[in-house]
């Protein structure tokens, strides 16, 4: 074992990894934390406004339901580097005005901040999509059983539903992870330290770019592999008591 | 155009309509639009729609052909070919398309000049500029995301259909090219659609390394001009536009081949 953390002192092949400064493994965790703290934020963020827009989508009055369309299909249609440069701007914008219309100081949104609520409105539009359709396909039988029962709409929602559309939405939910955790690195272009930022500038530094990138591919492909075990531990959870059916991961 | 306006004429959805005239009548008023005209005039913004569209057309065709020989190497290779098609799949699904842009950009890019003997070949001249490195982190992005589609594809054609071909003594490629290809593509055309869409999303990242695309057009108005917010909704309806231009020429393309599949 100790010839393999021999390897990351400083002067041997992969010196630069080291996690004290003179190597950038450090900087590079904590860009790996940062890209994780964003994304487990925005995602819950995203679930939440996609468990509002589903349910919105399908049982919402008409004027509901064409603004939920228009959300959906607006966010889609533009790439996310432009929603994120533009709402990187308005966000603070806004928050700025309604604080100097209440009379009170302008304050500076940590980017962090800005950053989780962008990328989980944008992943509330796909959330939103994903979940109308597990929503769609919990059998309506069980649906009507529920309310022949007396269920309120939050009782049959919070009892048959979301448990029942669960297992159909996993997937889906799985995929938009892996996307958001990739979409992370977007925020780089705004100058956010998540770790592919973090590895641009250690590149910069040292000239090792090819080191560095390939460290910092490797972080996300682990990430992408445990998250792929876990969602395909919760699918199967989800499914107990199903017919199977052969699940995913990566 | 009768199927078009009917849905439109109900109360809720004239009211919508008129407040989304309102919003766009004061978007063209009351927003600073005086940089348009001296940037249609100068080309750029033009030029940076065609460099989007041919890196967009250019990435896509050439993706997709990869692609094919990577799911075919996945479904039906020997295990030496399918292990290397399903990892790197497996790497450019799960790493973001921007780190592998500057991965080659900056990685690549940097250990070229080192070699003298590439510094002296005919490539030197496309090495240098930073549009091949877009253009190839783009295909090869495109090619791993379609690679998986095709083999899934390509494993969903019945098995009947290649043992009636096989009875009939076709050679392989034979098999391939009549009966088994033109099968998954025509199940792959739902899909690709919507991964034509996502293509075209990721090409702005390609401005992140210098190349002048529409994106980058944007950016160089706003720090022209020091305006934020006109230019990027400019983009925002451009692509949008755009979108709509790849969804409806799908839905064209899927109207004129059967669905009846066997």
């Amino acid at each position: 074992m100790n010839w393999l953390f021999g390897l990351f002192e400083p002067g041997h092949a992969l010196g630069l990894l080291a996690l004290s400064p003179p190597g950038w493994g450090g900087a590079l965790l904590t860009g790996l934390s940062h890209t994780l703290e964003i994304a487990i934020g925005s995602y819950i963020l995203g679930t939440v406004i996609g468990v509002g827009g589903a349910f919105g989508k399908l049982y919402g009055g008409p004027i509901v339901k064409d603004l939920l369309a228009i959300y959906t299909t607006a966010i889609r249609a533009i790439p996310e580097l432009i929603e994120i440069l533009l709402l990187y701007y308005l966000v603070p914008d806004i928050v700025n005005r309604f604080l100097l219309s209440l009379g009170r100081p302008r304050i500076d949104l940590p980017p962090i901040l800005v950053g989780t609520l962008v990328l989980g409105f944008v992943l509330g539009a796909y959330m939103t999509e994903v979940l109308r359709g597990a929503i769609l396909a919990v059998p309506h039988g069980q649906v009507e059983a529920a309310r022949a029962y007396g269920m309120t709409p939050l009782q049959v929602a919070h009892r048959v539903t979301l448990p029942q559309m669960l297992a159909y939405a996993l997937p889906g939910m799985a995929n938009l992870w892996l996307n958001l955790t990739k979409d992370t690195a977007l925020l780089a272009v705004i100058g956010f330290n998540e770790l592919t930022e973090t590895s641009l500038q250690a590149g910069g530094t040292t000239k090792a770019f090819m080191l560095f990138f390939t460290a910092a591919g490797i972080l996300y492909l682990i990430i992408s592999a445990l998250s792929g075990r876990l969602f395909a531990l919760a699918e199967r959870r989800a499914r107990r008591g199903q017919p199977s059916i052969r699940g995913g991961g990566i | 155009m009768r199927a078009l306006i009917k849905p439109m004429m109900q109360p809720h959805r004239l009211f919508l309509l008129a407040m989304g005239i309102a919003i766009v009548a004061w978007a063209i008023l009351t927003l600073d639009w005086s940089w348009l005209p001296t940037y249609l005039d100068n080309g750029l913004l033009l030029k940076g729609l065609w460099t989007t569209t041919y890196m967009l057309v250019l990435s896509w065709a050439m993706g997709l052909f990869l692609a094919i020989w990577l799911g075919l190497a996945q479904a039906a290779g020997p295990w030496y070919v399918a292990l290397p098609a399903k990892g790197f799949c497996s790497v450019i699904r799960g790493t973001p398309l921007l780190l592998q842009l500057w991965f080659l950009y900056y990685g690549l890019g940097s250990l070229f000049p080192q070699f003298p003997w590439i510094r002296e070949s005919w490539a030197w001249a496309y090495l240098r500029e930073a549009w091949p490195y877009g253009l190839f982190a783009l295909t090869m992005s495109f090619a791993g995301y379609e690679g998986e589609v095709m083999r899934g594809a390509l494993l969903g054609v019945p098995k009947g259909q290649l043992e009636a071909a096989r009875a009939y003594g076709m050679p392989r490629l034979t098999i391939l090219r009549r009966i088994w290809l033109p099968q998954a593509i025509r199940r792959v055309l739902p899909t690709l659609g919507g991964e034509t869409v996502l293509q075209l999303k990721s090409t702005p990242l390609i401005a992140t390394i210098t190349v002048l695309d529409l994106y980058q057009v944007s950016l160089q108005i706003r720090q022209d001009t020091f305006i934020i917010y006109e230019p990027l909704l400019l983009l925002a309806v451009l692509y949008m536009f755009y979108t709509g231009l790849i969804v409806l020429a799908f839905r064209f393309i899927e109207r004129q081949v059967p669905a009846k599949l066997g």
